[in-house]
């Protein structure tokens, strides 16, 4: 079953900068998709219709069968957890228990379902015993798992992630992909982190200047070296004092 | 980067410290309003309340060297606007002075208008700072919400509570940047680029609160704000609160005598 389906969808930002044009893409129930591209793709954009933040452009998206619309955009953004780069975006209460309480809340949960969801959720993300700090003074790995515990505690079916690894150490970006690894949801990783694409994601969509350029399994796409370097994920073919990676 | 908490010692221990924020904040209120209607003369009724305020402070276990150095941070200010005070008011002359093309004379009513506005401030200050240094900002600003501040304004002081220290550091980040390239320059031009990271600042910022707000939107916000109520009362607030008010009586009497 597809869960989220995308039909020729094209977006300009206000400032009539194309940042999407005639997208389509279909992702089923429990699969491991990775958005790649260079800076400027489009992949954040693309990722802000997948729960109706933005949806003023042209063409369909679907979640759940569901067309993303004012009437449905509870309902979506229940089921589609979307979490933002940047986590100090992400995390904007004074402590850590406000900010993933904050969606529970929003879905109108009983006071003690919220404290169960929140414990839940930060046990998923191994910061149980952080409730009551200030996410300023949280580290970036931490404010990173934060981020994604704000998002578990509602219990999504999809988790729809920014740059999970970008700032952070190579420890760090380790224990984030097993935990994203050990979650079990439909993924949707937008990311320059080649490597954890092939990790994680069964299947990447290249994206570049707002196309959809590939659609394939991960492993043929990423040893597509000519490819990835048209597109701005590989060193230039053309040049040879770069070393091999 | 690390900075000094608003509410520094908010995390130690005492039964000050573990009072509800509402007890606290109603307590403060009353003390302030209390001090301010005292007549500037009750000198029995300002000693009361020092020692009242002292005491609570030592209770709450705050470093005394602390509370000082915070409550001497209001000193300019009420200077700036009171100083001068001594030297305006009509009365009793208490001395004169030459200075320069000026002669100058100072009262004693002018003196005790000083006195008053030194003392009062002071003390409130030094309530206040018992306050946000036994409860933790979180926790005060749930206390102002249930007894009846505005949400949004409780909102607005959550968000500035979070995003000041942010917003501090991106300003140490451009001034080093700025630091590392400029090599001296005139002060004109120094001042353009103050400018500009100024402008540069708020349009950070501008950003920023766009994009908290699709993070809140995602998380199902519709512009309806809900919060857990976790506070409870608690038999120590029944027995502070009222302690804390028959004192208050207490030096009400004190200064009407």
């Amino acid at each position: 079953m597809n869960v989220i389906e995308i039909e020729n969808l094209s977006f300009s930002y206000p400032d009539g900068h194309g940042a999407l044009r005639d997208v389509s893409l279909a992702v089923s129930d429990g699969e491991t998709v990775a958005f790649i591209g260079p800076n400027g793709a489009g992949k954040s954009t693309l990722l802000l219709h997948l729960n109706g933040i933005l949806r003023s452009g042209n063409g369909a998206v679907r979640i759940f069968g569901l067309p993303v619309e004012e009437k449905h955009l509870k309902e979506i953004r229940r089921r589609v957890g979307l979490v933002f780069q940047n986590p100090d975006d992400q995390l904007f209460s004074p402590t850590v228990f406000d900010d993933v309480a904050f969606g529970p809340i929003s879905m109108e949960c009983p006071e003690e379902e919220v404290r169960q969801r929140v414990k839940q959720a930060l046990e998923q993300v191994g910061m149980s015993g952080h409730e009551q700090r200030s996410p300023h003074h949280l580290s970036v790995g931490e404010k990173k798992r934060i981020a994604i515990a704000t998002v578990l505690s509602m219990s999504p079916e999809i988790l729809v992630i920014d740059e999970p690894t970008s700032n952070l150490d190579p420890r760090g970006r380790w224990e984030l992909i097993e935990l994203l690894r050990g979650l079990p949801l439909t993924r949707v990783i937008a990311t320059h982190d080649l490597e954890m694409v092939r990790v994680l994601c069964q299947r990447s969509i290249l994206l570049d200047e707002g196309w959809v350029v590939a659609d394939d399994l991960t492993s043929r796409l990423l040893s597509d070296l000519p490819l990835l370097a048209a597109h701005g994920l590989a060193p230039d073919q053309g040049r040879s004092d770069h070393p091999t990676i | 980067m690390k900075h000094a908490f608003i509410d520094q010692y908010s995390d130690l221990d005492s039964f000050v410290h573990r009072l509800d924020p509402r007890t606290k904040t109603l307590v403060v209120l009353a003390f302030v309003l209390m001090v301010m209607a005292t007549p500037p003369t009750a000198w029995l009724s300002f000693a009361l309340c020092a020692v009242l305020i002292t005491g609570l402070i030592l209770l709450a276990r705050l470093p005394p060297l602390y509370v000082l150095k915070r409550s001497a941070v209001i000193v300019p200010f009420v200077l700036m606007i009171a100083i001068f005070l001594p030297f305006f008011e009509g009365g009793e002359v208490a001395g004169s002075y030459n200075v320069w093309l000026w002669r100058v004379s100072v009262t004693y009513d002018g003196l005790i208008v000083l006195w008053n506005v030194i003392i009062k401030s002071w003390l409130s200050a030094l309530s206040l700072i018992l306050l946000s240094a036994t409860t933790p900002f979180p926790r005060l600003l749930k206390g102002l919400e249930r007894l009846g501040v505005p949400r949004v304004m409780v909102m607005i002081l959550s968000f500035m509570y979070r995003y000041l220290f942010v917003l501090v550091d991106e300003v140490m980040r451009m001034g080093r940047a700025r630091e590392s390239r400029s090599l001296g320059g005139r002060v004109v031009w120094q001042a353009r680029t103050l400018g500009n990271m100024i402008g540069a600042l708020f349009l950070r910022s501008y950003e920023r609160a766009e994009r908290v707000y699709q993070a809140m939107l995602a998380r199902g916000f519709d512009g309806e704000i809900r919060t857990l109520d976790d506070l409870r009362f608690g038999r120590t607030d029944l027995y502070f609160g009222l302690v804390c008010s028959f004192c208050l009586a207490g030096i009400c009497l004190a200064a009407l005598r």
